[in-house]
């Protein structure tokens, strides 16, 4: 019998009573602690146990942070620049607000050892536009990190310095990618950069070498530092280390935020025990496991496993254990941790259409696969839904997904197409009757689009 | 441009935070539109001064982010949130209780020029769907219900304003 | 002559060919190097690499090593390295091959990502076709040929942008047809440094503009319609005007200054439609002024001279080269020659001021140089009057000298080919008062003036070479008949001299490169038939000390100045 109790590291004390977002409160509980050891360290063996820990990015890609960091050029002599990650806009995710609002020194901590840890003498946090009062509340905590010597100059009482601006974007899901959110803050329009040659770790911000990383990744840092890279180990499973943060909405009966050990919990039991199961009368149909670029996943379908040993099993959707390597094997991933859930209330062409939109609006327009094929498959959608509605119509949104999926210069073009392709892939029965299920809606069936 | 002393004193300070003055055009952006309301011809023209920069620089990003408005709108923007979960949620069954309480459509000002009612993309708060961000204080669980409370609530305090 | 650079070479495989390229050459170049062309259209040879439209994908492969050894991998069934190919297609533009790079042109997958992209392409693009001047020349046709589905599946609505909007005084957009390749702002930021261009709004609906108020008014604004491979950006002046599958395209060399911009010149049945740049990677890359451009207009103007006039009446050619002659024969000739002329024609004004041994001079333009291409020195071939000898001093802009002789009472007669003496700073009084024989092409105060008066050709309408800054002798050929009436002014000048007693050097530029190549250092054992449509450049040290008015510009750094202590 696992265990379904939440592992709340990240999100110790979000939401708890009489815990306020002051650097007072922080420190009470231990706060800065651990930034003062670092700053003791040298920084490359704070990058080892960074690698050691087997960390990685929570913004969506799941790449390795030790990794990562181990690309940054050190020898050009140019300054190193680390950019926090804070444009949290992946539809289904939202972590990352918490820890802004309720926990901003948690970050600053994470951030200021990750910075130490790679000689960076200046950082940025990219929030996004629509947190206003995130991005006043993380400025006010800076503030007071500054006043209290953890920000700026001689940090800790030592030589070293690094300060920490906050730079709000303006609507532009595009300015996630790191490229893209590199070049918006150059005060640009963000169009990703193409790789090569424009690897962030050699040619980033104003042409330096930077590291961009997502809050949450940074605040596991903190805890690494914490605990200690062998303890962190043993938190989750081998390759898929520490916890992460399930943000889990639509039908279900308790949605919000649940922070987990990697695979600690299934599908199923995130779902089902932990969030209650499907609304009253409803049946579950359907699962985003990580944002909406994530594959979806139709309950009933069965996943053939290879084990290690050669042998395979055979998972229910229900089965999967929520971790990043489980989820790649089925066919999807573990993106950011936006559990979208849908019952059987759903049709999933209106569903699609809506993801569609999405996509087709945040698209940069800079590459061609991209810019035209993403506004094609929102009218594609847009007008099954409220126009003509053809059989062949969900072969063709697919055939065009097709076209873009590794075509691009950018991820948007695998994140705008895998919802198509994995959405016909599953569900194209009910693109072929679509225009028969029409004329059968209910009154009250849900507009998506 | 007629800016408040404030504003000014905030844009000379925030250009000190990039070692390339063209990172301050986000910046200026958002401090000219919340003391001026939108972002005029004039303002780019200004902004691509102060940042020596090309109006054009300054065109093509007021453009690319819709946070941006380069017409003015009504007293308070309501921004309603369309995106997956939300709608799902019944997203569009509140923006329509926005549109109808104040007799408005998505993306006007509404005729006693009191609101601008729009839909945006995933606020990321998914997990209190369906969300509205009002100004700058995010309303969550908003049902169509709730959306008439904080309707009456706007006419209210717009009926005291006087 | 000047040999030019050795170059590193490394060894690429592309389409199972081995081809060698220079160090540093990307993908697309070095398959174009092997004869396979990969389309593109936001690519430029000239520009900074965008890679936004994913129409040069193809597959790039390595071969195979063990990462921890190095030792290479080898295929046991081809006994050779294996390839690790990348699966995901890679943008050839973006990609500088490395020595051993494997490229795959074509195959299966690229075909897909090809027709994927023109797909792309064409669902928002307007059906203009019949109406668009790009036709004939347009990139999204051709690879449309290649690539296109040959069918349409989009049955939504197409999105609507500005149509016909004038960008600027010489630049027609038209925002439906554009692509969003970017070339255009690229050049605008990195040539013509007048950053006036960029995209407003966002995916599918981004849109090429300028500001409100402002113009993409600049002096090069005519190489953003050449380059834009659709036709959003098309010319003001050529719009409607022709298809271009009816022009035929000449080599000629702009004359607006001494920078010698490389041009193609478009006609159809006599008549000029419209100049483009010729690309020549010494002296204009792929660039021309837009002033340039223009010049075709003074071809068919009202004050075009067609008539030989001798003493103010129409006459043939042998009866006024016969007064001329006589003239001369009284001495005190002095023959002004010009920097618009071709070393030909330079050449035998020089014979037949030797002849008649009189003086020389040529007239100076002198203007701003933009630092781009157009120099200081308004006349196209100042050099090649030093290097035939006409002149040996660097011309001044007025006929001071000349004036002050004919005041002195020791000029009798004056011979101008092609230089309009009140220009050159001449009273009418002092104009006066010799007899005036003039060679050339439109009427000015001179030819009211002058007894003789012999209409020649544009450069339009002859072919010849010009001496550039460079000292770079490069050709121009004859586009367009001249006017009835205008004669060579090879054939005029050749004929003069035999009036005068001089031997014929041969009336043609063929005949007379003979002599040319034999009489004039700097051109032996050249022949104009060999000289390369990129020009060849001469041995510029006889003239090193002289201080050429012109500075920098896109491909010439003037030598450094002497230090006078």
């Amino acid at each position: 019998m696992s265990d379904l109790t939440e592992k709340r590291i990240i999100f110790k004390h979000i939401d708890e009573a009489g815990y306020s977002n002051d650097i007072a409160c922080y420190q009470k509980h231990g706060g800065y602690e651990n930034l003062k050891k670092a700053v003791m360290l040298n920084p490359p063996d704070i990058r080892d146990e960074v690698k050691k820990s087997g960390l990685r990015g929570r913004g969506g890609a799941g790449f390795s942070c030790g990794l990562k960091w181990s690309f940054v050029d050190r020898k050009s002599g140019k300054p190193i620049y680390l950019i926090v990650n804070a444009d949290e806009s992946e539809p289904g995710t939202f972590k990352d607000r918490y820890i802004i609002h309720q926990d901003p020194h948690q970050l600053i901590e994470g951030t200021m050892i990750s910075c130490f840890a790679n000689d960076v003498k200046q950082a940025y946090i990219y929030i996004r536009g629509e947190f206003p009062e995130g991005a006043r509340i993380l400025e006010q905590a800076i503030q007071e990190a500054r006043d209290a010597g953890f920000v700026g100059k001689n940090i800790c009482g030592t030589e070293y310095t690094c300060d920490i601006f906050v730079h709000r974007g303006a609507g532009a899901y595009i300015c996630g990618e790191e490229t893209g959110l590199i070049e918006s803050l150059e005060g640009k329009r963000a169009n990703p950069r193409i790789k090569p040659p424009y690897f962030p770790a050699v040619l980033g911000l104003y042409q330096c070498p930077t590291i961009v990383n997502n809050v949450e990744t940074l605040c596991h840092v903190k805890h690494i530092m914490d605990m200690g890279a062998d303890e962190y180990l043993k938190i989750g499973t081998p390759n898929n280390t520490g916890t992460r943060i399930f943000c889990v909405s639509g039908h279900v009966k308790k949605p919000g935020y649940y922070e987990f050990a990697c695979g600690q919990v299934t599908m199923g039991q995130l779902l089902n025990d932990v969030c209650g199961g499907p609304l009253e009368g409803r049946q579950f149909k359907a699962v985003i496991p990580g944002g909406s670029s994530a594959k979806i996943l139709r309950f009933g379908e069965k996943f053939t496993i290879k084990n290690k040993d050669g042998t395979t099993k055979e998972w229910a959707v229900e089965d999967i254990p929520l971790d990043f390597d489980s989820l790649a094997a089925a066919g999807t991933m573990g993106g950011s941790g936006g559990v979208i859930v849908m019952d059987d209330s759903v049709n999933m062409v209106d569903a699609l259409a809506n993801i569609n939109a999405f996509y087709a609006h945040e698209s940069c327009g800079q590459c061609t696969p991209c810019r035209e094929g993403s506004l094609w498959m929102k009218k594609i959608s847009t007008r099954m839904v409220h126009g003509e509605a053809r059989p062949e119509d969900g072969e063709l949104i697919k055939n065009v997904a097709d076209q873009i999926a590794g075509r691009t210069i950018c991820a948007f073009g695998e994140a705008c197409s895998w919802p198509t392709q994995s959405f016909v892939a599953k569900f194209g029965d009910e693109f072929k009757s679509y225009a028969d299920a029409k004329k059968h809606k209910p009154a009250d069936a849900l507009e998506l689009v | 441009m007629n800016l408040k002393p404030e504003t000014l004193t905030r844009i000379d300070e925030v250009i000190t935070h990039y070692p390339e003055k063209r990172s301050g055009t986000l910046p200026l952006l958002h401090l000219i539109q919340e003391d001026v309301g939108h972002i005029s011809d004039k303002a780019i023209e200004w902004i691509a001064e102060k940042l020596e920069i090309e109006p054009i620089n300054v065109f093509e990003v007021v453009t690319f982010y819709p946070m941006f408005r380069r017409e003015p709108i009504g007293r308070r923007h309501i921004k309603v949130c369309r995106t997956l979960p939300c709608a799902l949620a019944g997203g569009y069954k509140t923006c329509s209780k926005f549109e109808q309480e104040f007799n408005t459509h998505r993306g006007e000002v509404s005729p006693d020029g009191e609101v601008t009612v729009e839909f945006v993309e995933c606020l990321a708060s998914c997990g209190t769907a369906p969300v509205v961000l009002i100004d700058e204080t995010l309303h969550e669980n908003v049902t169509e219900a709730k959306a008439k409370e904080i309707s009456d609530q706007i006419k209210a305090e717009a009926a005291n304003r006087g | 002559m000047i040999q030019p650079a050795k170059l590193d070479l490394i060894t690429v495989i592309i389409d199972g060919k081995e081809v060698a390229v220079p160090k540093g050459t990307n993908a697309i170049e070095a398959a174009r190097l092997a004869g396979t062309d990969v389309p593109h259209y936001c690519y430029h040879p000239k520009l900074s690499v965008a890679g936004n439209c994913r129409m040069c994908l193809i597959e790039l492969g390595m071969p195979m090593a063990d990462r921890a050894t190095r030792e290479p991998i080898m295929d046991p069934e081809t006994g050779k390295q294996k390839i690790g190919w990348i699966p995901r297609p890679q943008i050839g533009c973006a990609t500088n091959v490395a020595p051993g790079m494997q490229i795959k042109t074509q195959s299966p997958m690229i075909k897909e990502c090809r027709e994927g992209v023109m797909e792309f392409l064409l669902i928002n693009h307007p059906l203009d076709c019949p109406i668009c001047d790009q036709a004939g020349e347009c990139k999204l046709q051709e690879q449309a040929t290649s690539y296109g589905r040959g069918y349409s599946r989009f049955i939504e609505q197409k999105n609507v942008k500005p149509k016909r909007t004038q960008l600027g005084p010489r630049v027609v957009l038209d925002d439906e047809r554009c692509i969003l390749c970017s070339r255009c702002v690229r050049f605008s930021q990195e040539v013509a440094k007048d950053d006036v261009l960029g995209f407003v709004d966002r995916g599918s609906y981004s849109t090429l503009t300028c500001f409100p108020g402002k113009e993409l008014k600049n002096n090069y604004s005519l190489n953003t319609v050449d380059i834009c491979p659709v036709g959003a950006l098309t010319s003001t002046d050529f719009r409607f005007k022709m298809r271009v599958w009816f022009l035929k395209q000449i080599n000629s060399i702009d004359t607006e200054s001494s920078v010698g911009a490389n041009t193609v010149v478009w006609s159809r049945e006599g008549e000029i439609y419209r100049i483009t740049p010729r690309r020549n990677d010494e002296v204009n890359d792929t660039w021309m002024a837009d002033s340039g451009r223009l010049l075709y207009k003074q071809v068919q103007v009202d004050d075009r001279l067609k008539e030989v006039t001798c003493h103010g009446a129409a006459s043939d050619l042998k009866t006024a080269l016969a007064a001329a002659a006589e003239w001369a024969k009284a001495g005190d000739v002095a023959v002004v020659g010009s920097g618009r002329s071709s070393v030909e024609e330079q050449f035998l004004t020089k014979k037949i001021a030797d002849k008649l041994g009189a003086t020389t001079s040529l007239v100076a333009r002198l203007g701003q140089g933009d630092k781009l291409l157009i120099s200081e020195d308004r006349n196209p071939n100042t050099r090649g009057a030093l290097v035939t000898g006409l002149i040996d001093q660097l011309p001044a802009t007025e006929l001071t000298d000349l004036a002050s002789a004919i005041e002195g009472g020791k000029v009798k007669t004056v011979i101008s080919v092609g230089e309009d003496l009140a220009a050159a700073g001449l009273t009418a009084e002092q104009i006066s008062k010799v007899n005036v024989v003039y060679l050339g092409t439109h009427a000015n105060p001179t030819t009211a003036h002058a007894g003789v008066v012999v209409p020649t050709l544009t450069v339009f309408e002859k072919s010849g070479s010009f001496i550039n800054q460079q000292f770079r002798i490069q050709k121009f050929a004859k586009v367009v008949p001249g006017p009835r009436g205008a004669i060579d002014d090879l054939t005029v000048l050749d004929q003069l001299l035999m009036a005068l007693g001089g031997d014929s050097v041969g009336g043609d530029v063929t005949g007379i490169w003979t002599t040319l190549a034999a009489e004039v250092s700097a051109l032996a054992t050249m022949t104009f038939r060999t000289i390369p449509q990129t020009g060849l450049l001469l041995d510029s040290t006889p003239w090193a000390n002289l201080s050429f008015p012109e500075g920098e510009t896109l491909h010439f750094k003037p030598a450094l100045a002497e230090i006078t202590v």
